[in-house]
Order: structure tokens, then sequence, then C-alpha cells
């Protein structure tokens, strides 16, 4: 899973609501929106609260601790940027926050993976512009 | 009474052949299914005077300038991928039942296989995704790997096999079934290659937890339905097919899927209940049922939206020959994505309409009077047509 030298992978846009939600991930900081009117956690990001109808919302920080809720696992190469990563699993990860994200745990292999492991964010400078938060397992004391 | 119910039918089914190969366009097989649905029923096509499109590409003015379509009065779309064909005939029924139009063409054709397949959208980027889910996918799932629909209904297979501990037998069950009816099917892709459990069992891992065979097929061909007012049916030439009830819905949200509160609840859960109050019939008058099959996992979760079992218990409820013609509840007769031809789940409405006429000779489920077809799409969209004779 080593990032390749020349970073070719698909990337986000860095534009609207997606380049503010990136644009903290660049700065190492997780955080998501959070409803100024009801106090609802929200991603994907959207320009209305699906709770309480209000436009308005903050970027809460996330504690950055959750759990694996489920995960799909590539064992065949469908995108061939990723084909030196075969196999590997895209997670939902489930924040204490409450909300839920499409991710990596790093370095759980996916035959290893089981719902409910504790996991912390860690972030992952793909390029120069984009940074992805991905996750590594948390071994309680 | 529902004011829908039982105003429209289906009145003309047509079908191009299933292959891996063609050197038609994608265009052309549309057309020929067209004038097949046509024939079927009776009419010329230039009879045609509204059209729906549960996909994108062709248009429909395409369609209609290709036909000598001389006034056309109703167009629209439908864009929830696998809901949408079934999503379409409520477009339709509500167009012929109001008099809007007097014969609405649905059709469906794509050259999965030789041309840009299911496959291909992980090759070729977001370009050309539905807008519906396109967004949420380039943004929050590519950066990550994740572009095609085996990979996104892993996630809910995944967490659904996790939770409920479901057996490989289960979703073998349905790829078992699929493949002994397209054994008795001429137009299945897979007529003539039977499937064992170790078959079944020994297939590599597409993604997990989907083995090569609970995956969909790809294939080319194209599949068309025509539509008219009960009134005008019963004029045409084959025994009318009534829809009884039909309903869409979607899951919560439809445009992403790790954030669903609720994560097994979908578009199905529901379109059911509103489509069986408008039927006015409940489970046990349905004699067969179509599902959208585009994995073997995704036919148990519907399976349980649908209400033929609880939560976590398809597995089970699939077992013993159930769901085989024979069967308590004959699931699939033609084949399906699974065995027959992958033409987004119209082909699913085709079979439904031939039995209910009586015209699916060995594998005709005896006296059938109520069909079920859903459709399933995208993110998890769904969409159920109750149908009777």
């Amino acid at each position: 899973m080593a990032t390749p030298a020349k970073y070719e992978r698909p990337l986000p846009s860095m534009r609207g609501l997606a380049g503010e939600f990136y644009g903290y991930c660049k700065k190492h900081e997780l955080r998501f929106q959070r409803c100024l009117g009801c106090g609802a956690w929200r991603h994907v990001p959207r320009e209305m609260c699906a709770d309480c109808g209000s436009f308005d919302y903050e970027w809460a920080k996330s504690s950055g601790k959750g759990q694996v809720f489920s995960w799909s696992t590539t064992t065949q190469t469908m995108l061939p940027k990723f084909a030196d990563a075969v196999p590997y699993s895209i997670v939902i990860v489930e924040l204490e926050e409450g909300v839920r994200m499409a991710t990596w745990v790093i370095d759980v292999k996916p035959d290893q993976l089981r719902i409910g492991i504790p996991v912390d964010v860690v972030f992952d400078d793909v390029t120069d512009h984009v940074t992805l938060a991905k996750f590594r397992r948390r071994f309680q004391a | 009474m529902h004011p829908l119910k039982d105003k429209a039918c289906i009145v003309g089914v047509g079908e191009t052949p299933y292959t891996r190969g063609t050197d038609r366009s994608q265009l052309n097989q549309i057309l020929r299914a067209t004038v097949a649905a046509a024939e079927d029923a009776g009419l010329s096509p230039r009879d045609i005077d509204g059209i729906v499109t549960p996909m994108p590409m062709p248009t429909v003015e395409h369609l209609a300038a290709n036909l000598g379509i001389p006034d056309l009065r109703f167009s629209s779309s439908s864009n929830i991928g696998g809901a949408a064909p079934v999503a379409a005939l409520q477009h339709a029924a509500m167009a012929v039942a109001l008099g809007v139009a007097r014969n609405v063409l649905v059709p469906v054709g794509w050259n999965a296989y030789s041309g840009a397949g299911v496959r291909g959208a992980g090759r070729s980027g977001p370009v050309g995704l539905p807008p519906s889910f396109g967004l949420t996918m380039a943004e929050y799932y590519m950066p990550f790997g994740l572009a095609v629909p085996a990979q996104w209904f892993a996630w809910i297979a995944t967490r659904y096999v996790q939770q409920y501990q479901v057996p490989l037998e289960g979703p073998a069950a349905v790829a078992l079934a699929a493949r002994k009816h397209a054994q008795l099917n001429e137009k299945a892709f897979m007529r003539g290659r039977p499937m064992t459990m170790d078959d079944y069992r020994n297939a590599r891992m597409i993604a997990e937890p989907f083995r090569l065979f609970d995956c969909c097929l790809e294939t080319d061909g194209a599949c068309a339905i025509i539509i008219s007012s009960a009134e005008r049916a019963r004029d045409l030439k084959q025994p009318p097919v009534y829809i009884a009830g039909i309903a869409e819905g979607h899951p919560l949200p439809a445009d992403d899927i790790p954030s669903r509160k609720e994560f097994f609840r979908i578009g199905l859960t529901f379109a059911t209940p509103q489509a069986l109050a408008m039927a006015d019939l409940k489970l046990d008058a349905v004699d067969f049922v179509e599902i959208y099959d585009c994995f073997t996992h995704i036919v148990l979760l519907e399976l349980e939206a649908l209400g033929f079992c609880k939560p976590g218990e398809a597995w089970q409820f699939v077992q013993n020959g159930r769901i085989e013609l024979g069967g308590e509840l004959p699931f699939n007769t033609h084949g399906g994505l699974l065995s027959e031809a992958h033409v987004a789940g119209l082909n699913h409405v085709a079979e439904a309409t031939r039995q209910l006429r009586h015209q699916c000779g060995e594998r005709q489920v005896k006296d059938a009077e109520v069909g079920v077809v859903t459709g399933f799409g995208d993110f998890g969209d769904g969409s159920l047509a109750v149908l009777r004779r």
C-alpha cells in the first residue's frame, strides 16, 4: 500500500463543500458539518440539514476516534490505478460523533477486519494539494 | 380504490437475442426490440405516442425519429439505474390512464459486454456516471478506490453477512435457482451451462463477499415493453396483463450509502407497502416473483424488504427449492440478470408478462394469476410492480 512516487489515483475536486471538507484534511483536521439549528452532525457534506432544514452549519472538529462499521474488499482490479493495492478494503468507519465515512484502515488486512474494531484517524498527504483521512487500529491499554 | 389500479396494461413485449458480441449498435438493438414489441401487441411502431427511457441513452428524440413516430405526445425519463425500468412503467401507466398518450414505449438496451460495460465505469472515471450519485462517488469514494457496483453493494452485503451470520448456502441457493431456470429458457445466455454447488463455491472472488456467480451477467441486447390503457388493451392482440400496483421508493439518503441510519432499508422497503396497497393484495396472492438480481445477496435483502421473511432470515427462506419452479415462490423463472441477460431488469417485466399470459412452455408457473417484479438500482433505489392477468 505504498504511495506511488507520482500519485495517479482519482482525487477529489477540492471545489465546493468537498473542497471545504478536504481543505481541513489538508490541515490534518478531521471536521464534519454540524447543524447550527439542531446540532446534528453530518457527512457527506450537504447544503442544508436533512433533520431540521437549517442552512446554517459549522465545521466541527471530530475526535477522530471511531470503529469499523462495514467494508468492501476488492480482490480483482476495478480501477487500474489501484491495481498495486489489490486486495484492499474500502472501510466504512463510524466516528464517535455518529457520522460515517468511506476510508481505509491502513494497518488491518482485509481478512482481519471485524465490525467494531476501534480506529483512530491518520492523515495521508497523497499529493501537495490533497490529503486523505485514513484510519489505524487503536490498541487500548 | 387507488385511481391507477388496473388502469394500464402491458400489451407488447419484444426482445433481441441476448449475446456476448454483436455488430449492432445500442440504438439498433433497442429499435429491433421495439419493433418486436409492437408486433407482439398487434400495433405499428408508429402507433407509439409516448416514450419513457430508463437509461440516459439513446434519447427519446433519437428513438422517435428512427421509429417514424408522427405525433409523440409524452416523453419522460427515470434516472435510478436498475430501479428505472419498473419505475418507468409507472410513468407510462399514469400517462395512458390519464389519456396523455395511448401507447407508451419503455425500452432498455445496451451492449454491456461489447461496449462500455459496468466494469468500464472504473476505467472511464466519473464521466457519464448518473448524476444522482456520481458526485458522492467522485468526491468521497473513488479516492479510496471504489467505483463499481460490486464494490459499493459489498458494503451492504458484508455488513449483512456479518450481522446475520449468513452462510454461503444463502446466496448460493439464489444463484443455483436462477441457473436452473435458465436451462428452460431458449433466450437465456446461460442455457446449456448448468451449475453445481462446487462450481459456485470454487469460482473466483470478485469483491467480497461476491464470488463470480453472485454477480449478474454482462450481455448485449435489448428489451422493449409497450403499455396501453386497460380499455384499449382488451382490443389488442395479446391477453392483457394489468398493472395492479406500482411504486418506487428510495433509501435515506439515496446518494450515499455509508451515512444511512438504517443500513438495510432499501428503496423497496418503501415501495412495497405502497404497491401492495394499490393492488389491494397480500403477499400470499403472489404466484411468482421476478427480483432484480444484480447480486445474490441483494436478492436476499429484497425478499426481506418485500416481507416474505424477517430481516436476516432470507438465507433460510430460499433453501430446499422454495424459490425454484415447482416450489412455493418461484423466482426469476427466466434466469434473471444472473443467468438470462442484463437489460437492467426490463427482461424481468417481459418474463412476468409472458408468465401471466401463460406463454412460458416448460417453465410456466402453473395457473399463474399474480406476479411481482422488482427493480433495484444506483445505491439502492427500488421499484415494484404487481402484475395480474
